[in-house]
């Protein structure tokens, strides 16, 4: 698994000049990302996981520091070559889900299926999340969990290579959240999709398969879990 | 349909109300333009077309008498492709139960059919070119008279009554726009136009074998200055009052004056209206982006580009574009046509050509189009530049720091509420300034349309009660003694009676020089007074002559220039006559002499053209019945008439363009403010329904909404007043012509019809608004994540 590498960063940092003080969010970091790895990065607020996560997906320059996507060098890329990337290889779940309120679940899906390269059906990728029956509801028509469903549905349909997850059950009560992290190891494991999630619920960690601690900028701890857990097995 | 398209409707459905607020402003500016080229492109092509068809003639003549000798050197005139010689003569009619005496314009009638000004026989024969007593009729006369073919009226012709009979009516090209001497509008019921056999007329008109009006066409490419300077020399010795060309013409220039006044509401008024469509959408379509920065910041992470998202919001904009166009391009044709329809009944052409140019489609269409996009650019691009990490996270709140207003404010205790409606104001300045400036504009379009009224209200007070305040006006067709006025004040019912003379003139100072009329009079007269625009009353000094200010300036003289006078007709001759004073008047190129000076130039007993007289009204009958038998009168003018037809006429006109305008004014005021007032609600509802949670009522939140529309609404007003003042000025300035000038008069009453038209569709809309606020969700709102 090791040599089948999906990402690599040398000495990354990010650098907020508000023009007083100069926030290091990323202070050289170096890591390596697996393909059909379950990462979970774990750290206070503000200790970078956002960032980096933003800087892997295109979202974000790095201020030092390369990045590559296994061959393509990121840090390279100017806006036009990091949208072709997000679209061609990256999915993205957010915690508000953030699902355009004027798109029913279908036609948020379709928002990706119009534009990848080799995409599934809306349909497939709403049944693979258990929301076949609810396709054509509103988002408002739809409870959080539910949405969020859909917004991880969104993501895949395109089936990405690897999809970013930033706090995806930070809005939702556990149960729910417990129906959403069933949902994204699935993904991994029928799809074989990278899978990067940032929790504040260090519970979360025992489902994965490497954790990876912030602060301050800087990677703290990395473990590797030998043994996993399933979702239903996890509270918080 | 794609995702994105998907939302595109669907944000355009939802946002309907907003959108068609700005599509209405935008639709009046389209439908304006479409009008206003609309109608002046009918009423030119029409015109052309009736000029083309009937030979409408290019030079226009009159003189005492010539023999028909003279149009074979005429003819020969470089240049000239055909020249027609007529008799022509003013006549009174006696029409069998009309109280009134009606003057007519007698023109001959070829007896080999004409070749020039041709006429166009609407209803039953031409006469019989030997008939003596056989006429046809300017058609909308007949109409206006109940004159049929077959029906008969008496006529003084050159003092002899005839009876004639009415063989048909047509229409002719030279007498689209009638209109009888000494009257300011056309009325079809007291002056009309009377063809008659050339042969008959002549012989009534002792002018066998000679004729007194010439009419000329030119070949093409041929200049009009040369031909009419070879005809002034030619005919000067025959009593000629100097040839004139087509925008001299009486019919021709009003209609040029009409097509002037549509092209000049085709350049101003759609620019307002694509600016307010600009400042409206640029306001709502940054509002959009800026609810949804997190969708946009989603679609770049899905991996849609910077153009797409552009595009996407251009596209937004765009949608409302087409919708204002295509209200524009409804509204526009069915009112173009119906006034050009309006316009070609009133103008009495005999057909119209109606076919707005897809040219004319064309350009309002891009225009607005382009006016809906130019407003969504900037936020489309800022969409498109929103890099996705930062439009993933909530914009920063906006800066509401502590400046010296606020301190200031803090000084004076104002309410929380009122501070935020300031605040508000003072945060984001230009947008609260272009929204004054919006509602300004309103008033001001309000302002400079309704100043008409108020304009003429004190040229009709100048013209009718303070200078003309006879009765009646006599004109004979030739000058006559002085005791023609005696004659007149015996006349039954004539109260008073006096005479004038009036010449016709080539004003020359240095290289400038100008056909006018040139009254002699009477020091002291009491019924026809020269008035100033200033209310002065004013007599021709001796010694020289009297001009108007329009008049002098357009020769470049001023008092003591020495100018040249070549007079025309009866009185030849050129004589120098130094300006002797100025006078501002409303109507007219007018010219004044001394009656002793004049008589003294001439070396003349007195001479009058003119009997002016107040009458008992109680002798109408008897009066009118005396007119009917008057030699040698050409015509008279029935003041209180004209004044009624004069007030009427503009009433009628100025009560459709009030109303239009005040639609237009609504129009932009409701989508400047029903479109704030949104906006102001979508940014605020979070801070409001705060407000609510924290025990304001609903009276005291709406206020906050309320208050800050209609606080920039009533600091539009004088802003508005000023702009309207201005506009007025200018449209005072473009109207004036030859024949007349506009005073700029803008009555109290006038600015504040506008301002409450103006402030009660702000209110109206703001109301609206505050209605969804009632109605808002607290708790949903509070839950919303912005």
């Amino acid at each position: 698994m090791k040599a089948d590498r999906v990402f690599r960063t040398a000495g990354l940092t990010k650098v907020y000049d508000t023009g007083e003080v100069k926030v290091y969010a990323l202070d050289g970091v170096d890591l390596d990302l697996y393909a059909g790895e379950l990462t979970v990065l774990l750290g206070p607020s503000g200790s970078g996981k956002s960032t980096l996560l933003n800087i892997l997906g295109g979202l974000d320059h790095a201020t030092e520091g390369r990045v590559w996507f296994r061959d393509l060098e990121l840090t390279n890329l100017r806006d036009r070559g990091l949208t072709q990337y997000r679209r061609d290889h990256v999915g993205f779940v957010f915690q508000f889900y953030n699902l355009v309120p004027s798109l029913s679940a279908r036609e948020n899906v379709q928002l990706v299926t119009d534009v990848a390269r080799n995409p599934m059906r809306p349909e497939e990728a709403l049944d693979r999340v258990g929301l076949a029956h609810r396709m054509d509801h509103f988002p408002a028509q739809l409870s959080g969990g539910e949405q969020q469903r859909v917004a991880i549905a969104r993501a895949v349909a395109k089936r990405p290579e690897i999809l970013l997850c930033d706090e995806p059950t930070g809005a939702l009560d556990s149960k729910t959240g417990i129906q959403v992290l069933e949902v994204l190891k699935q993904v991994n494991e029928e799809l074989g999709t990278s899978t990067v999630v940032i929790t504040h619920a260090a519970e979360i960690r025992k489902m994965a398969h490497r954790v990876i601690w912030f602060q301050d900028g800087k990677i703290a701890n990395i473990d590797i879990n030998e043994t996993r857990l399933e979702p239903a097995e996890i509270a918080w | 349909m794609k995702a994105l398209d998907l939302k595109l409707m669907r944000d355009f459905r939802r946002l309907w109300s907003q959108f068609l607020a700005i599509a209405l402003v935008l639709g009046a500016g389209v439908a304006v333009l479409l009008m206003s080229f609309g109608m002046s492109d009918a009423l030119e092509e029409t015109r052309t077309t009736y000029y083309e068809r009937n030979r409408f003639a290019d030079i226009f003549v009159d003189l005492k008498r010539a023999p028909n000798a003279m149009l074979e050197i005429i003819r020969d005139i470089d240049g000239i492709a055909s020249a027609e010689a007529r008799v022509t003569t003013y006549a009174t009619l006696d029409i069998p139960a009309k109280v009134d005496a009606t003057v007519a314009f007698v023109a001959s009638l070829p007896d080999d059919g004409a070749d020039l000004n041709q006429l166009i026989l609407r209803l039953g024969n031409w006469p019989d070119a030997t008939a003596t007593d056989a006429v046809v009729l300017n058609a909308p006369f007949g109409e206006a008279n109940d004159l049929w073919p077959g029906d008969t009226f008496t006529a003084n012709i050159n003092g002899t009554k005839r009876t004639l009979t009415v063989t048909g009516w047509a229409l002719s090209p030279e007498f689209i726009y009638t209109i009888g001497p000494g009257s300011l509008i056309p009325d079809d019921e007291d002056f009309g136009v009377i063809w008659m056999p050339e042969d008959a007329l002549a012989a009534a008109l002792d002018r066998t074998g000679a004729f007194n009006n010439l009419t000329v066409k030119l070949r093409p490419g041929y200049r009009v200055d040369p031909v009419i300077d070879e005809l002034d020399r030619l005919l000067e010795p025959y009593g000629a009052l100097g040839a004139i060309d087509r925008t001299e013409q009486v019919s021709n220039s009003f209609i040029d004056a009409e097509i002037t006044q549509l092209e000049t509401l085709a350049y101003t008024l759609p620019p307002i209206f694509l600016g307010i469509t600009i400042f409206l959408v640029n306001m709502v379509m940054g509002r959009i982006v800026a609810l949804e920065r997190a969708e946009i910041g989603l679609l770049k992470a899905l991996g849609y580009s910077d153009g797409a998202i552009l595009m996407h919001y251009l596209l937004l904009a765009g949608l409302v574009g087409v919708v204002g166009v295509t209200i524009g391009y409804v509204a526009g044709s069915w009112l173009s046509y119906q006034l050009a329809q309006l316009y070609a009944d009133f103008l009495k052409f005999p057909y119209l050509i109606y076919s707005v140019s897809w040219n004319t489609y064309v350009v309002a269409g891009v225009l607005g189009l382009l006016a809906a996009g130019t407003g969504a650019a900037r936020s489309a691009w800022t969409a498109a530049r929103l890099a996705p990490a930062t439009a993933m996270s909530p914009p920063a709140p906006p800066n509401f720091g502590t400046s010296w207003v606020d301190r200031a404010l803090h000084a004076i205790r104002i309410s929380q509420p009122t501070m935020m409606i300031l605040r508000s104001i003072i945060r984001w300045p230009v947008r609260a300034s272009l929204s004054v400036l919006g509602m300004a504009l309103a008033v001001g379009i309000l302002v400079s349309s309704n100043f008409f009224p108020d304009a003429l209200d004190l040229i009709i007070d100048t013209a009718f009660y303070q200078s003309n305040r006879q009765h009646a006006v006599l004109f004979f067709n030739d000058e006559m003694a002085e005791d023609a006025v005696t004659e007149a004040s015996r006349l039954p019912g004539v109260l008073q009676a006096e005479g004038q003379q009036v010449m016709t003139a080539v004003l020359r100072f240095e290289h400038r020089s100008k056909r006018a009329t040139v009254e002699a009079r009477r020091p002291g007269m009491n019924l026809s007074r020269i008035v100033s625009a200033q209310g002065q009353i004013v007599d021709a000094p001796p010694g020289g002559i009297m001009l108007s200010e329009r008049l002098a300036s357009q020769l470049g003289a001023t008092v003591g220039d020495v100018i040249e006078a070549k007079f025309l007709g009866v009185h030849q001759g050129t004589y120098n006559l130094p300006v002797t004073q100025l006078v501002t008047q409303f109507f007219g190129l007018g010219a004044y002499m001394d009656q002793a000076t004049a008589n003294r130039l001439f070396q003349q007993d007195p001479r009058v053209a003119i009997v002016n007289v107040t009458l008992d009204p109680d002798f109408n009958v008897a009066f009118q019945n005396s007119l009917k038998d008057l030699p040698r009168l050409a015509g008279r003018a029935m003041l209180a008439e004209n004044r009624a037809g004069f007030e009427e006429t503009i009433s009628r006109n100025i009560l459709i363009t009030t109303t239009i305008y005040a639609i237009l004014g609504t129009l932009i005021t409701v989508g400047v403010a029903y479109n704030g007032a949104r906006i102001q609600l979508s940014e605020r509802a979070r801070e409001l329904a705060s407000l609510r949670i924290l025990g304001f009522t609903r009276g005291e939140v709406g206020f906050v909404l309320v208050g800050e529309i209609m606080l920039l609404a009533v600091l539009a007003q004088p802003l508005g007043w000023w702009i309207g003042w201005g506009v007025a000025k200018l449209l005072t300035e473009s109207y004036t012509s030859d024949l007349y000038s506009m005073p700029l008069v803008v009555n109290a009453a006038t600015f504040a019809s506008a301002s409450l038209i103006v402030l009660s569709a702000a209110f109206v809309s703001v109301l609206i608004v505050r209605r969804k606020l009632d109605r808002i969700n607290l708790v949903s709102v509070m839950k919303t994540r912005e």
